[in-house]
């Protein structure tokens, strides 16, 4: 592995480690602390895990605090636990269920990623002297003449590019993921190796705040309202049953709907807030070509406005890239057509580009324009 | 790298090598101090040589002290007595005290950060129930000393009984219960520089003191369990080593005020509460916009000095400290403020190490805004 910061030693280098308390960061700190640089580990409490405090294999909660501090003895480093429990509600929980209010489906783990930690912590790493902050997320980060680039991970499996994509040049510039490389079971390998006491510890699942992945349990604490019912209407606006709130719902769910008649042949094509209805339909219902993107991040180099640019591009964390073509727009907002059609687009999921393995950015999905629609 | 600077004195104390040797002593020798043959006759004297020495530092009858296990423990002995229907505690006061009791009723500060004696007149008067008073001798956070004589001779004037929070008081500047006029007092052993895990309750009158921890009959039947010896024996050390290095202890204060007159040098916007008023001569506490707390704590710790944002106890929040929020501190200023406490192994040094890696966070984060 090359040295993290160039024309710097390590022992000269201090690199500050967003530990969760995982396999993952742990073994980031301990490799860093093993090739000698300056290593220190910061944890950070993100919410009241009095709550989730019975989890398995998600991150942040008290024990895997108490775990991080527990491996940071074990390699050596000082460690510290930054409260930002305040910051974290406002900007990831608060966020996370406004969007389901709003009939959208959130990925609060990018919000985490844009807010708290590479933003706040990346300060404090930044106040701290630090000359870089490392992660454990499967990503690479790959230095060329024209300046730095994303990629993903070596191991495909792991790959965590799609939570990764609005990741500013500057934060690039200051990040750094030395698992990039590594395959999951090479991490593993290593976290016995260095003996640290998480070795043996499940992997997160889901989004760490939400117990048993009872997302609506959630919502519906901090935003009580949200639990309206409303109309389960078809495309043709037939009324085919009740449902309990449209926070229940995500575009594509198949499961649940409760309706009396050719229940496993209809999925929920779209979610109308203001009417708090949900529209259900057939699978070809769901077929999207054109997807309306804001928030915009873009990582690959100087484009003109009116270029088309070729690019692949995933509409889910779990789905394989797709062709498409890509143009830019003013404000943030983009535009993709998709050489094929993808079935559950949901507003407030991400679209990511790439170029084979090249991260390009991605943006937020929004609402309308399924192919019905679309111009 | 080299020595560290040990600045957190209000947190704990290092262990006085003596009170370590008295410690290791009195574990070697052993004995039950309740037992009647001889190993337990001199464990029981080395107990009462120790309460004579904790009662000697602040100006008490031996009779009065009862060892407990943390000054914590005093505390809630002192206010959960069944036969007080109400408490009346400052805002300011140590967890120990703002949570013995869930219906505590708060007296404010002024802006200074003195109990507001006003309005605990006030609150004494409401109220016929019978009333203990609880307000403490030296802020934890601060420093500042408060008002305890007037506010004591203002409860008694109202009928009410008065406990005293002397956990940080007790060792750094001259406590006399006697003219502090309190009915009880907390202390806490490794504060001084004695063992963790030994606090004492000083009671004028300990029968009027509840029974805290039920079973046998040691600490005059008020706190039952195995006297934990060489803790006690520690402790009684530390108090003594404590009431010989008052005055230096007193010293402390020039290298405090050097600190501080370094700091604004350094930064003139530099808020320092309590800069006007009586404060111990160890604690500094002052905030800088802009420099959070956090990150002060964390870069001197990595630069090998040993300071705190606040009491140690509530470390760890993100809200402004409740001592400086209680003063109206804003949150801008508040989440900015970090805690220093010398002692009696602080040097010159010590003062410059935490200078030279306070400069440095301060270049790196004001110097470019």
């Amino acid at each position: 592995m090359d040295s993290l910061v160039t024309h710097k030693a390590p022992a000269d280098t201090r690199v500050v480690v967003a530990m969760s308390g995982g396999v993952d960061s742990s073994v980031t700190a301990a490799l860093l602390a093993e090739q000698g640089y300056d290593v220190v580990g910061v944890t950070l409490q993100l919410y009241d895990h009095g709550a989730a405090v019975s989890r398995k294999g998600a991150c942040c909660a008290g024990q895997d605090i108490a775990d991080a501090g527990r491996v940071a003895e074990t390699i050596g480093i000082p460690h510290y636990v930054l409260n930002y429990e305040s910051r974290f509600r406002e900007d990831v929980i608060d966020v996370f269920a406004d969007a389901y209010v709003r009939g959208e489906t959130p990925i609060p783990c990018v919000l985490c990623n844009q807010t708290v930690k590479f933003r706040d912590l990346m300060q404090v790493a930044r106040d701290l002297g630090a000359d870089a902050l490392a992660t454990g997320h499967y990503i690479r980060r790959v230095e060329t003449a024209e300046g730095t680039e994303l990629h993903r991970a070596a191991d495909e499996t792991k790959d965590q590019s799609y939570f990764l994509f609005a990741t500013t040049g500057a934060q690039l510039d200051y990040l750094r993921f030395p698992l990039g490389e590594l395959t999951k079971d090479a991490t593993r390998q290593l976290a016995s190796r260095f003996d640290l006491p998480v070795a043996a510890k499940p992997d997160s699942q889901d989004i760490c705040f939400v117990p048993q992945g009872r997302y609506a349990d959630v919502v519906l604490k901090i935003r009580p309202d949200a639990a309206e019912s409303g109309d389960i209407v078809d495309l043709d606006g037939n009324v085919l049953g009740q449902h309990e709130g449209i926070i229940h719902y995500t575009i594509g769910q198949r499961r649940g709907l409760h309706l009396d008649k050719a229940e496993d042949a209809l999925y929920v094509i779209r979610i109308d807030p203001e009417a708090k209805q949900v529209i259900v339909g057939h699978r070809e219902a769901l077929a999207t070509t054109t997807v309306k993107l804001s928030n915009v991040n873009w990582l690959g180099g100087a484009v003109a406005e009116s270029d088309v640019i070729d690019c692949e591009v995933k509409v889910r964390s779990m789905r394989p890239p797709v062709a498409a073509s890509l143009r830019l727009l003013k404000d943030g907002y983009a535009s993709v057509e998709l050489a094929a059609a993808e079935h559950g687009v949901a507003p407030g999921q991400a679209c990511v580009f790439y170029d084979g393995e090249r991260v390009l950015g991605g943006g937020w999905i929004q609402r309308e324009k399924s192919t019905t629609e679309a111009a | 790298m080299t020595s560290r600077s040990y600045l957190d004195f209000n947190a704990t104390a290092p262990t006085r090598p003596e009170v370590i040797d008295a410690v290791a002593e009195a574990m070697r020798e052993g004995g039950n101090a309740s037992s009647v043959h001889a190993d337990g006759r001199a464990a029981r004297a080395r107990v009462e040589k120790a309460r004579q020495h904790v009662a000697d530092l602040v100006g008490a009858e031996a009779a009065g002290v009862i060892f407990t296990g943390s000054g914590t423990e005093a505390n809630n002995q002192a206010l959960r007595s069944d036969k007080i229907e109400r408490i009346i505690v400052s805002v300011i006061e140590h967890e120990s005290v703002l949570q013995a009791r869930a219906d505590a009723v708060i007296c404010p500060v002024t802006p200074e950060g003195l109990v507001d004696l006003d309005a605990l007149s006030q609150l004494l008067g409401e109220s016929d129930a019978s009333t203990m008073v609880s307000i403490m001798l030296a802020n934890n956070e601060t420093g500042i000393i408060q008002p305890v004589a007037e506010a004591a001779r203002l409860s008694h004037d109202a009928g009410a009984l008065f406990h005293c929070d002397a956990v940080q008081a007790a060792g750094k500047i001259p406590v006399d219960m006697k003219a502090l006029g309190v009915d009880s007092l907390a202390l806490s052993a490794h504060k001084i520089g004695g063992p963790q895990g030994v606090g004492a309750l000083i009671c004028s009158d300990p029968s009027t003191m509840p029974r805290f921890v039920h079973g046998g009959g040691q600490e005059s039947g008020l706190r039952a369990g195995t006297e934990n010896v060489p803790g006690i024996v520690g402790y009684g050390v530390a108090a003594e080593s404590a009431l010989a290095g008052l005055e230096y202890f007193g010293a402390l204060a020039a290298l405090r005020d050097d600190l501080e007159e370094r700091v604004l040098a350094i930064e003139p916007t530099a808020q320092i509460f309590g800069k006007e008023l009586d404060r111990l001569p160890n604690t500094s506490k002052f905030a800088t916009k802009g420099l959070t707390s956090d990150v002060q704590v964390m870069g001197l710790d990595l630069d090998g000095a040993s300071i705190s944002a606040g009491s140690a106890c509530s470390a760890g929040r993100v809200e402004t400290p409740y001592v400086l929020a209680a003063m109206g501190v804003p949150d801008e200023l508040g989440l900015c403020a970090v805690r220093i406490s010398l002692g009696w192994t602080t040097t010159a040094k010590d003062i410059d190490g935490f200078i030279a890696g306070w400069q440095k966070l301060h270049d790196r984060k004001l110097a470019r805004n």
